[in-house]
């Protein structure tokens, strides 16, 4: 043996404090998934007895009791997915662009900077925003459009971002193969780059669906806390009062006898929805995986 | 400059003349002259770093995908210049096809690896692509072993495999031109013999263009050699002559492995 060479060894002490972090770090994310099963549990808990048919597809009450959240139920969804209609072509769009297109000047940078600063906005000044915009200087009033645009503006810094994260992401071996067989920049994005970044697209959208569909600062100012008495009303112009504007409202305003109640199984419904939403988001994403990889 | 000096049949299909290349301010090729002839594997050999790999991309020109290049000199295609013969690059891209270093398949089916490039190109008649892909595989010396399962995912093949496959899809484009860049780097002896075999059967009617750090394998491989040293040819001939009576001492150090 070469006598220059030390025998290289292991420290005791590097083992424990391996052994040490292990558990530490095992601690904290056991503490923090308990603290979210009894957070979940409690809601699920004080909904439950209130979630039966009746109260999922029985219209809304302003004064008496008993009433349901048919209407919310329906304008959450209406909501997510105008908003997301409008979101996403300008969303992918955009971070097409600045993924493939903008160059790396100062220009991108800045055009980045914009982005992620309108993605940090808290959502309570969107919607004041929103409303100065659309409600009052456009003179829609509370209504699903304002509620829609304004919400739009909440997911299309989202979805630009994931759009353009995943888009730099692809490998670069495989747009040299697109490029290097005659496609033109077009042809790889479409057929090479944006399959590849499908399944983060994906996911970052049905996150951002999650976001908008438990927002409520923005639609309280801008789709106001009405909801309309037809069901199903499609029409752009009339108040649509949300799922999280239905709790926020009704426990604020504190007409209704069970408001309790109603807050309770409300909660609930949206728990369940964004569990079911998350869920949804792993499906796809294997999916896609097992498809494309 | 040295020119092969034997009787040589067969046209020039690349020329370059006197051609630098540079990224940003540092110049990576100078001075550089050479003819490449049709249906001949010339090999590109030298030390890493010599500039063969950027070499090989500006007759393609792939390296405008990643960054501002400054090509000057002339490179020509059948007597065309490519950079300013007013060819359009998306057509010299499919006259002259690239197997990369890494085995790069799309996530796709074997089937969809293959006609991605005739798709490109408007060829939609299942029939007419069903043929196409066949006889790339059939060239590349893969269709027997993947005849059954062209509907699976390139990505579950052997990475010998996954090469082949890539040249099949370089292949189905028609091209007149094959750069390969180290080629079998990656790959273990067997996967690298066969893809030498299939380099001597595709020379029939190619002309192929290849990097390798393996100096045995630009002795099998090859009827020219060019050693690189620094961005700048050092020495260009018959592969046998390179081997065995180099012109340049500096060839015959490499060569033997003095140096590099």
């Amino acid at each position: 043996m070469n006598a220059a060479v030390p025998v290289f060894r292991r420290s005791r002490t590097s083992k424990v404090v391996d052994r040490l972090m292990r558990g530490v770090l095992w601690a904290i994310a056991l503490a923090f998934v308990a603290v979210l099963i009894l957070f979940v549990g409690a809601i699920l808990k004080q909904g439950w007895p209130v979630l039966n048919l009746g109260f999922l597809t029985k219209m809304s009450e302003t004064l008496d009791a008993g009433g349901g959240i048919k209407p919310q139920i329906f304008n959450s969804i209406y909501l997510v997915v105008l908003s997301l209609g409008i979101s996403l072509p300008v969303g992918l769009g955009a971070g097409i662009y600045m993924a493939a297109y903008a160059g790396q000047g100062r220009a991108l940078r800045f055009l980045r900077l914009c982005i992620e600063t309108l993605a940090a906005t808290p959502s309570i000044v969107l919607a004041l925003f929103g409303m100065i915009v659309f409600v009052q200087a456009m003179g829609w009033s509370f209504s699903i459009r304002s509620g829609a645009l304004t919400l739009a503006l909440l997911n299309i810094p989202v979805i630009t971002r994931v759009t353009e994260v995943s888009l730099l992401a692809v490998p670069r071996e495989l747009k040299e193969a697109s490029y290097g067989l005659g496609a033109t920049k077009l042809q790889t994005i479409l057929k090479v780059a944006l399959p590849y970044a499908a399944t983060g697209i994906l996911t970052g959208l049905v996150l951002t669906a999650g976001r908008a569909f438990g927002e409520s600062a923005i639609l309280v100012f801008t789709a106001g806390t009405n909801a309309s008495a037809q069901f199903p009303d499609f029409r752009l112009t009339v108040p649509g009062e949300t799922l999280s504007v239905h709790l926020w409202y009704v426990t604020s305003d504190g007409t209704l006898p069970d408001a309790r109640e109603i807050a309770a199984g409300t909660a609930a419904v949206m728990i369940l929805v964004l569990l079911t939403l998350n869920l949804l988001v792993r499906l796809v994403d294997r999916a896609i995986r097992r498809r494309t990889r | 400059m040295l020119i092969p000096t034997i009787p040589e049949t067969k046209p020039i299909k690349l020329s370059v003349r006197d051609m630098a290349f540079s990224y940003g301010q540092k110049k990576i090729l100078d001075g550089l002259s050479m003819d490449i002839h049709a249906e001949r594997v010339t090999a590109i050999i030298g030390p890493s770093g010599c500039g063969k790999s950027t070499f090989l991309k500006c007759f393609n020109r792939i390296h405008e995908v990643a960054a501002d290049v400054d090509v000057s000199g002339d490179i020509q295609i059948d007597g065309v210049d490519i950079y300013r013969g007013g060819i359009d690059v998306v057509d010299l891209r499919r006259r002259v096809g690239m197997v990369f270093q890494k085995p790069n398949p799309f996530p796709k089916s074997i089937y969809e690896n293959v006609a991605f490039g005739p798709r490109l190109f408007g060829v939609q008649d299942r029939a007419t692509l069903d043929g196409i892909v066949e006889d790339a595989l059939r060239k590349a010396a893969l269709w027997d072993e993947v005849k059954d399962r062209l509907k699976e995912s390139a990505s579950g093949m052997s990475g010998g495999q996954q090469q082949r496959l890539c040249i099949a899809r370089a292949l189905a484009v028609n091209p007149e031109v094959l750069l390969m860049d180290e080629p079998c780097s990656a790959l273990d002896p067997i996967a690298t013999s066969k893809i030498e075999d299939l380099i001597t059967e595709l020379k029939e009617s190619l002309t192929i263009v290849i990097v390798t750090h393996n100096m045995q394998q630009a002795a099998r491989v090859s009827d020219y050699t060019a050693f690189f040293w620094l961005g700048r040819l050092v020495e260009m001939d018959l592969t046998e002559r390179i081997f065995t009576t180099p012109k340049v001492q500096m060839t015959e150090d490499y060569i033997t492995g003095r140096f590099g």
